[in-house]
């Protein structure tokens, strides 16, 4: 069965606070699909972390988006492209998106697919809390943003807009 | 219990913290006190977060709870699902699910153990296997086994992914799955359903007899180092089967003691608060659970692979029962103790789930029409599991509307506390005492605690939070005298603060 060209992979627990930022993003891009026709060679995965596994997810895609909170990201939202690295963190609860991408190249021996990533910038993690309202503003810019990508779905167009960081 | 749990004089002492421990799930950290001649004089291992469980789920509807605990935790959902799922059962009255029912829940739960147990070996803890101690940091980690074992890397993402996909097709979902409900489940499989899984099973088999082999080697080649590292001797918990078989999914609560001498037996997992009892310390947000009978100094125990495997009287799937057969007579007739031995027996039952799946798959009762059942509700409900990690406790109590009023759980983890403690002293008493620290020798403080497999998790993983920091602290004043930082990308930063790591008060 052929997959879709372009995966959109968040990551996130919606009953974490803002670390359901990426979980909701894709929600809404979820109800949004049916307006576009362009976006229906899109797939749209969710998972509380990025695991090895998720390697197997990237095989015969043409273009990759991870969509992760983050607390050390500009705010409201980084953009940039991510490189195979290998992972040295050591907790490897949760793999980087360039581990992910690392972990491919060495199952498949052959480069992963053009990726990006989209960091939203959050504020609180605390179990059983709600999206903090500074979360919800950089979501809601950062959909903007993402419905724009997909109006051109190729890596070098994302390319020339990577480091882009929402001002 | 280990002497080096509290230290006499600890304002004379100086401070070093591992925080937080790297390849284990969650955050967690240890804490070394040692004198002017580098001996360890107390070592500890704290959770450093609270999670408020409980509180998280007060309030909620009750046919809520199979879902909404799955994010208490991004590692074993699938575990929190099953044992709320089965306490749920008993809210609803449903004293015994149909044969479909509880057939995709065994199948949905092996699933979960096989891919848990997947990442855990080849992801984890294949380096400490695979590299020496001294082996360079940036090497010793899941990028050096990529480079030098790609077929192992691969076999590893593979078997995980396989055990996915039982769960995607089990719960519905690929995570937040809704499979279990109240009574049973809310879908068996379709035929394209299991054919599909069957399609690669032969295989995962396959891998899974070859990664024991690979666990058996390391073993014979350092038959001491696996014998002595991290070794303690403790009492045992699991759930068995009622005719004394390995059983993950369900059955009756049994204790050994050190000596392998039943404890208890078969006893109704309900019960459960009449035979353990859990200890608060004060330096530790995380209780000490113990067996009541032998008091909290003697009756603490451990749970999980190693447990399971010293406390069943056999597999009931053939190639592992071959392998437990093997494993048990290392302890001659008694428990198997040492610590390291729990990645072996944590193979043992990857090879076994992969075995159960495929008995399951080919039985025609996963296809079944009967999934729910419903009795008299209760107001109390209770479900024990057996997680990847060990055993795991759900306790729930509802009001009149069915609004959860009170909830306990004991998590794997928490069961595995005083026993994880007492690893780390072993280690520091045998291997680290008496030498100048360095991180060779603090790395295999986290093997000893690798090896349980602790699940500290709280599914918060947010981009930029991973870094290791080891300290050197003045324990009379606070200042830190040393620091050692390794960020998230490897790299290893000296912060010293003090010209040496020899200025003890």
């Amino acid at each position: 069965m052929k997959v879709p060209g372009l995966l959109i992979l968040a990551v996130g627990n919606l009953s974490r606070g803002d670390d359901a930022l990426g979980p909701l993003l894709l929600e809404r891009l979820a109800t949004l699909r049916e307006q576009y026709d362009d976006w229906q060679d899109v797939d749209l995965l969710t998972d509380f972390q990025l695991q090895i596994e998720h390697a197997v997810d990237l095989e015969n895609r043409a273009l990759v988006l991870f969509v992760d909170a983050s607390v050390s990201c500009p705010p409201p939202f980084q953009f940039s492209r991510v490189q195979p690295v290998r992972d040295t963190s050591y907790t490897s609860h949760a793999l980087s998106p360039a581990a992910v991408l690392y972990v491919y190249q060495q199952i498949n021996r052959a480069p992963p697919p053009p990726a990006f990533q989209l960091a939203l910038r959050g504020e609180r993690f605390d179990l059983g809390e709600s999206l903090s309202v500074t979360a919800e503003a950089n979501l809601v810019l950062a959909l903007d943003f993402v419905r724009q990508l997909l109006t051109r779905q190729e890596a070098k167009a994302w390319g020339q807009l990577a480091a882009f960081d929402g001002q | 219990m280990s002497d080096l749990e509290t230290a006499a004089r600890p304002e004379y002492l100086c401070r070093i913290a591992i925080d937080p421990l790297s390849r284990v799930e969650g955050h967690g950290k240890v804490t070394l006190l040692t004198d002017k001649d580098h001996r360890i004089r107390q070592a500890r291992l704290h959770i450093v977060e609270f999670r408020g469980f409980e509180k998280f789920i007060q309030g909620r509807p009750y046919w809520e709870v199979p879902v909404v605990v799955q994010r208490l935790c991004g590692i074993c959902p699938v575990s929190h699902h099953l044992a709320a799922a089965k306490a749920v059962d008993q809210l609803v009255g449903a004293q015994a699910l149909t044969p479909t029912a509880e057939k995709i829940r065994r199948l949905m739960h092996y699933g979960q153990t096989l891919q848990s147990h997947a990442v855990h070996f080849f992801h984890l803890a294949s380096p400490d296997f695979l590299f020496d101690f001294d082996d360079p940091v940036a090497h010793r980690n899941v990028g050096g086994v990529m480079a030098d074992y790609p077929d192992i890397a691969r076999q590893g993402v593979r078997l995980r992914k396989y055990g996915q996909e039982v769960i995607r097709v089990t719960a519905g979902k690929r995570i937040h799955g809704t499979g279990s409900v109240p009574g049973g489940v809310n879908k068996a499989l379709t035929l394209q359903e299991r054919n599909d899984l069957l399609t690669d099973l032969d295989l995962m088999i396959q891998w899974g007899r070859g990664v024991l082999k690979l666990v058996k080697q390391a073993y014979q080649l350092n038959p001491g180092y696996f014998t002595h590292f991290a070794t303690i001797r403790s009492n045992y918990l699991s759930l068995v089967r009622t005719d004394g078989a390995l059983d993950l999914y369900h059955g009756g609560l049994r204790a050994r003691n050190e000596r392998g001498e039943i404890l208890f037996d078969h006893l109704d997992y309900r019960r459960y608060s009449q035979v353990l009892r859990e200890q608060v310390k004060p330096w530790s947000y995380m209780k000490f659970p113990f067996i009541n009978s032998l008091g909290s100094e003697q009756g603490w125990y451990r749970v999980g692979p190693l447990a399971r495997i010293n406390n069943c009287d056999f597999i009931p799937t053939p190639l592992a029962e071959e392998e437990r057969q093997a494993f048990m007579a290392l302890g001659d007739g008694q428990p198997v103790h040492m610590t390291l031995a729990y990645h072996w027996a944590r193979m043992i039952e990857l090879l076994h789930a992969t075995e159960a799946i495929k008995e399951l798959l080919l039985d025609p009762d996963i296809f079944g029409e009967e999934r729910v059942v419903h009795g008299e509700m209760a107001r109390e409900g209770i479900g024990v599991i057996e997680a990847p990690r060990g055993t795991l406790f759900h306790h729930y109590r509802i009001d009149e509307d069915g609004l959860i009023e009170k909830a306990n759980l004991i998590v794997s983890t928490t069961n595995n506390n005083q026993a994880m403690n007492e690893s780390i002293r072993q280690v520091a008493e045998h291997y680290l005492d008496g030498k100048e620290l360095t991180e060779p020798l603090l790395n295999q403080i986290e093997v000893a605690v690798r090896a349980y497999d602790p699940c500290l998790s709280c599914a918060t993983h947010a981009l930029g939070r991973m870094p290791l920091i080891v300290e050197l602290v003045e324990e009379k004043t606070g200042t830190v005298m040393d620091s050692l930082a390794r960020d998230a990308d490897g790299t290893v930063r000296s912060e010293m603060t003090s010209p040496s790591r020899s200025g003890f008060a």
